[in-house]
């Protein structure tokens, strides 16, 4: 492979599937940003190209990005190798400009503003971690097997994570749990996975019930866990100390982590979109003012704290009544009368799945999913066609990214998941958010088509 | 998790119709169209209550920034408290983004003013049209009735027959009657809302909406111009007018005094017109001509002598003379006749002798073909009902009563069974004691005995265009002719009407080239003990050979006697129907007769307490009185509808007690002397005269 190619060379190894699944996603959703704000009255070629509307805006985006897109072709795969490391310490630069040069939109001060668009870093920064990541990951000296190595991946992986919960934007944090997954492809052991899914179940048992009753079924199961491998017990003393740890950690998770998570840590808003996610409110507050502010939070929904019904945020309510009556078949093009009357608020963006959900119904919705999945198991597929580490790791990132994004955003506008505000990958509105996935996706087409070479 | 999340979609969108519902409910809205309310026409085809267009002014709170407020209020001539709470209300009761009514049915000033000046007031404000009824005559109030604004009651009574909340329905009149004809059937269209409740665009293409249609329009045999006549004939004074067309039973002329302008019940000042005619003593919002009882006095002879006559009891040559009173139950209370001497048929009803009637009628009650005075009273009951007395005619307008004819069941339980003879009720031979009857009833009685021996139900509406699907008609199209009685015995009945108006008591109806049968009438009537003046009916059919128009006035306490201002008014009537015209002269005797003020000094005193009273507000006098009570029975008789609330409200103020059902005896109103007579002894109220 030589380093100026002419035009045919440009187009050879490109995996079409994965451009043809982009090319349809985005297609999806301008027609879903069209049908959220378009007026029967709007002259529909000059609103289209007018840069006012935000379908216009959305449309300039995709124009954009395809141009973006061909340019990362007409790169050399190299590049992204070599500029792995420079390009993820810009990008923490970059979050770290925030705390100074940063714009405050809907709460959280994590924007740059650019003129002509909001670029939130710490969106755009996932590019450079994965990048960063699959470079770290295809080092020669690198051996994930050791304990120092996860360490370090974890390191790269979770440091823009942190600095964006310093940002007040946790929902954008989450995503960074995705590259875990990347992890556990390369080697790391199971019991991660599983301790983090036993943190998952331990945080949703301490929300759902009493402290007391957690804390009196979590020692049943530790006395019963002893009574079951009493003989293991017998030979070897340290399992009976790693599970009184176990026990002691639980406890320590259920008195101290989560109670102090929603003490200091969440904002009062995103507590409450957790509580009323699982249905339950009664949890108690030691902090007088933080109580307060939860009180004022609960009346917003209409709702009290400890009413014992299950509250429900006005988003998620008229986001799942546009999806529920969508029905088997949905309402048709521009007849949703939720989508239609401007009931789902940010429906442009976060909850875009609503619109399709209620003007294309099950089926559509159906077909969504499986055009989701369809370019994962296609990421996946090439991922591992790869003979390079480095190529492997990245489209791994980029698979949990999107994976994270699509289930999270779209269990959110269900009601199943409480909603931290991520968009649905390519289909929601904001330049930012296109720009950084089709960035994603084409550099990871571009790596793929130099898949013969081994890029470290 | 895409497992979780396609289980989820199957929950919510395949096996759960709640949302469906939610969206529905939230996102489409359905908005009523209505039609015109259908025109009611006189028999000349003239419409007497049509449709006009007025405006509302509208207003957007959420778009009022910047528009000058105050030359809008210096318009409205209202101030900024009252701007700011109306304000208030409109965005509480509909939001800001919604468009509230600021100032409903703007006069033509006001609205010529915003109009001129309206891109001062735009966008926020804006002029909205709406029908409302007009009423081109201004007359016949109490025939046409109006239309007010649909209270709960009225919907639980109407439900399922597309009214809502804030919908006008007819309350009175013949837009009570005809509502259903009338109302049209309301269109509906199906329109998308957005969340801030805003209409925005039609839901499929109006593929679901049905097309409103317009009222039926329908046409009654009122004669506007005699109705405004007789209106003007009875001012300044408490009675009515009823004239029928006898060969086919629509009424000509339905005049009910003191009347009220309709027109004045459909603009902004409604509210205010209304309660000052709720509480007007003279009580214009009763429908005189159907809703009050009189006793029927010497008109009331005339049936006497056609039961003798068909009970065989007398001949058509019967005669009686009179030495001075009727002695026929001794000589404890005579009735008096006015004349001594001897009468045969036609001299005693063209000179109204008592004692003839009295003996023909004792005749009839004490005939030993009876076995019992039950049985002979139940008879003459019989007769009673066949000539449209003691029950409801059917008449197409509201709020009929069903006057008076005495029973044996009624006479057992005020006296005792066995208890009671002739004599008890002797003075209901003529037309005095127990007996009442509507002005109707009398009108058509006159129809009766000018057809001799049929009618048809009196009634207001011949037609409905486009046909009669509630089959509201066909009762007026059958012919009541129960009884069957030779045509000689009407001839000298009629030969007797006839002598009344040529030389008899009613000689003031006489109208030149026209022989017109009539009969007087005079009833003495005393409220509390205290004798009022007379109320003075007279009644007449014209032409004698071939009637056309049967009529009955009265007025109540003009005093003097039936032939002395009913006469002359019916005599009028008469003459403007059958010739369309009055002469010069004839004019002037209208001017004479509309300017002379009968109204009885009770009404003016009434009114000068009320006066007094008004600044102490005390509401209380005047439902002891039994004012509010009045008007409350004649709204009130099928449903009590047009602000029932203000009632409530005055009930709930002054009264904490549960006003007692039945008024006690210083009811005054002529209206409901029934039931005072019914209180008080029988024969003790009313004494015989003329």
């Amino acid at each position: 492979m030589s380093s100026n190619r002419n035009n045919v060379e440009m187009t050879k190894g490109i995996d079409w599937v994965m451009i043809w699944l982009y090319v349809a996603l985005v297609s999806v959703g301008l027609i879903a940003i069209f049908t959220v704000e378009y007026k029967f009255t709007d002259d529909m070629l000059s609103s289209i190209l007018g840069f006012n509307k935000e379908y216009s805006k959305q449309f300039y985006f995709a124009l954009a990005s395809i141009i973006v897109g061909v340019f990362i072709l007409l790169t050399d795969s190299k590049l992204f190798t070599a500029t792995a490391n420079i390009g993820y310490a810009a990008g923490i630069l970059l979050i770290l400009a925030t705390f100074v040069l940063g714009k405050e939109v809907g709460g959280s001060k994590s924007w740059i503003p650019l003129g002509f668009m909001n670029v939130q870093p710490v969106e755009v920064c996932k590019i450079f971690t994965s990048l960063a990541i699959a470079k770290y990951l295809s080092l020669n000296e690198t051996d994930f097997s050791k304990t120092r190595s996860q360490l370090i991946a974890a390191a790269i992986a979770f440091a823009p994570a942190i600095l964006s919960v310093l940002q007040s934007e946790p929902g954008a944090a989450i995503v960074y749990f995705s590259f875990v997954i990347a992890f556990y492809r390369e080697g790391l052991p199971a019991i991660y996975l599983i301790l983090v899914f036993v943190l998952g179940i331990l945080i949703i048992a301490t929300i759902m019930m009493a402290p007391n009753t957690l804390m009196i079924v979590l020692s049943i199961a530790a006395v019963l866990a002893i009574y079951l491998m009493r003989k293991k017990i017998k030979r070897d003393k340290s399992i009976l100390i790693l599970i009184a740890g176990a026990w002691l950690l639980s406890v320590g998770v259920q008195r101290f982590l989560v109670p102090a998570l929603f003490e200091k840590v969440l904002k009062p808003h995103q507590v409450v979109r957790i509580f009323t996610t699982f249905g339950k409110d009664d949890f108690v507050f030691k902090d007088s003012a933080r109580a307060v502010a939860m009180e004022k939070e609960f009346a917003k929904l209409g709702t009290k704290k400890g009413a014992g019904q299950k509250a429900e945020g006005y988003n998620v309510k008229q986001s799942k009544i546009a999806i529920g009556s969508g029905g088997f078949v949905g309402k048709g093009f521009l007849k949703g009368t939720q989508t239609r009357g401007d009931f789902v608020p940010a429906q442009n963006t976060d909850f875009i799945f609503s619109s399709i959900g209620e003007g294309y119904g099950f089926i559509g919705s159906v077909v969504l999913m499986l055009l989701y999945f369809g370019m994962m198991l296609r990421i996946v597929f090439i991922a591992e066609r790869q003979r390079s580490v480095f190529t492997r790791v990245y489209a791994y990132c980029v698979a949990g990214i999107l994976f994270f994004h699509v289930a999270l955003n779209i269990s959110m506008t269900l009601g199943i998941a409480p909603s931290p505000g991520i968009t649905l990958p390519l289909l929601s509105y904001g330049g930012s958010s296109l720009v950084t996935f089709t960035v994603l996706i084409f550099i990871l087409i571009r790596l793929d088509a130099d898949r013969q070479m081994i890029l470290r | 998790m895409f497992l979780i999340i396609v289980v989820r979609l199957l929950s919510l969108q395949i096996f759960s119709d709640e949302y469906k519902l939610m969206a529905d409910n939230q996102g489409i809205f359905r908005k009523v169209i209505y039609p015109d309310r259908g025109i009611v026409f006189d028999r000349k085809a003239k419409p007497i209550l049509r449709n006009t267009i007025t405006y509302d002014l509208m207003v957007i709170p959420g778009k009022i920034k910047g528009t000058d407020t105050a030359a809008l209020l210096r318009i409205l001539g209202i101030d900024t408290a009252t701007f700011k709470k109306r304000i208030l209300e409109n965005i509480i009761k509909n939001t800001s983004y919604r468009p509230s009514i600021f100032e409903p049915l703007l006069d033509n000033e006001k609205m010529a003013k915003i109009n001129e000046n309206l891109t001062l007031f735009a966008p926020g404000y804006y002029l909205q049209e709406r029908s409302v009824r007009d009423y081109p005559y201004q007359a016949a109030a109490n025939v046409l009735g109006y239309l007010a604004e649909v209270d709960p009651n009225y919907l639980k009574k109407h439900e399922g027959e597309g009214y809502s909340p804030g919908d006008y329905a007819g309350m009175t009149g013949l837009e009570r009657s005809y509502e259903k004809v009338l109302m049209g059937v309301r269109g509906i269209e199906y329109w998308k809302k957005d969340n801030k409740n805003r209409l925005t665009e039609r839901w499929d293409n109006g593929k679901f909406d049905t097309v409103p249609v317009a009222g039926s329009n329908i046409y009654s045999s009122i004669d506007i111009e005699l109705q405004k006549l007789g209106e003007h004939l009875m001012e300044n004074k408490l009675g009515s007018i009823v004239a029928i067309d006898p060969k086919t039973g629509g009424i000509l002329a339905m005049v009910s005094a003191p009347t009220y302008n309709p027109q004045l019940m459909t603009g902004a000042g409604r509210r205010k017109y209304f309660s000052e005619l709720y509480l007007n003593p003279a009580t214009p919002l009763l429908n005189r001509t159907v809703n009050a009882e009189y006793a029927p006095g010497s008109t009331f002879k005339t049936l006497q002598a056609l039961v003798g006559l068909h009970e065989n009891v007398i001949n058509t040559n019967f005669t009686l003379s009179c030495s001075g009173a009727f002695y026929g139950c001794g000589s404890g209370r005579p009735m008096k006749c006015l004349d001594y001497g001897t009468f045969d048929l036609r001299n005693a009803i063209r000179l109204s002798d008592n004692t003839y009637f009295a003996t023909v009628m004792q005749k009839v009650i004490n005939n030993p073909h009876y076995a019992s005075i039950e049985e002979s009273l139940t008879a003459w009951n019989n007769y009673m009902y066949a000539f449209g007395l003691g029950k409801r005619l059917g008449v197409d307008v509201p709020t009929e009563r069903t006057g008076n004819i005495p029973t044996p069941a009624y006479f057992n339980k005020a006296y005792g069974k066995g208890k009671w003879n002739y004599c008890s009720f002797r003075s209901v031979s003529i037309g005095q004691g127990e007996v009442t009857t509507t002005p109707l009833q009398v009108a058509n009685e006159m129809a009766f005995i000018a057809n001799k021996g049929w009618f048809y139900t009196p009634h207001v509406i011949d037609s409905i265009e486009g046909g009669d699907p509630y089959d509201m008609l066909g009762k007026f199209k059958i012919k009541h002719d129960a009884l069957d009685i030779a045509d000689s015995v009407y001839e000298a009945v009629h030969d007797g009407m006839q002598g009344v108006i040529d030389n008899g008591t009613g000689t003031g109806a006489r109208v030149n080239g026209l022989k017109i049968c009539g009969k007087t009438g005079t009833v003495e009537n005393y409220v509390r003990g205290v004798k009022q003046p007379n109320h003075t009916f007279f009644c007449a059919f014209a032409p004698r050979d071939n009637p056309k128009i049967a009529i009955m006035c009265v007025i109540e306490n003009s005093g003097r006697f039936g032939g002395t201002y009913a006469a002359p008014i019916v005599g009028l009537m008469i003459e403007k129907y059958l010739s369309d015209s009055l002469d010069k002269s004839r004019m002037a005797r209208v001017e004479q007769l509309s300017s002379l003020n009968l109204m009885p000094k009770r009404v003016f005193e009434e009114l000068r307490r009320q006066d007094s009273l008004r600044h102490s507000s005390d509401s209380a006098y005047l439902i002891s009185k039994g004012y509010i009570k009045i008007i409350k029975d004649t709204l009130g008789l099928e449903d009590s509808e047009d602000d029932a609330e203000l009632l409530k409200t005055i009930k709930n103020k002054e009264l904490p007690a549960k006003p007692k059902p039945e008024m006690p005896a210083p009811i005054r109103s002529p209206a409901i002397l029934p039931s005072d007579e019914r209180n008080a002894k029988p024969d003790s109220t009313n004494k015989p005269a003329a």
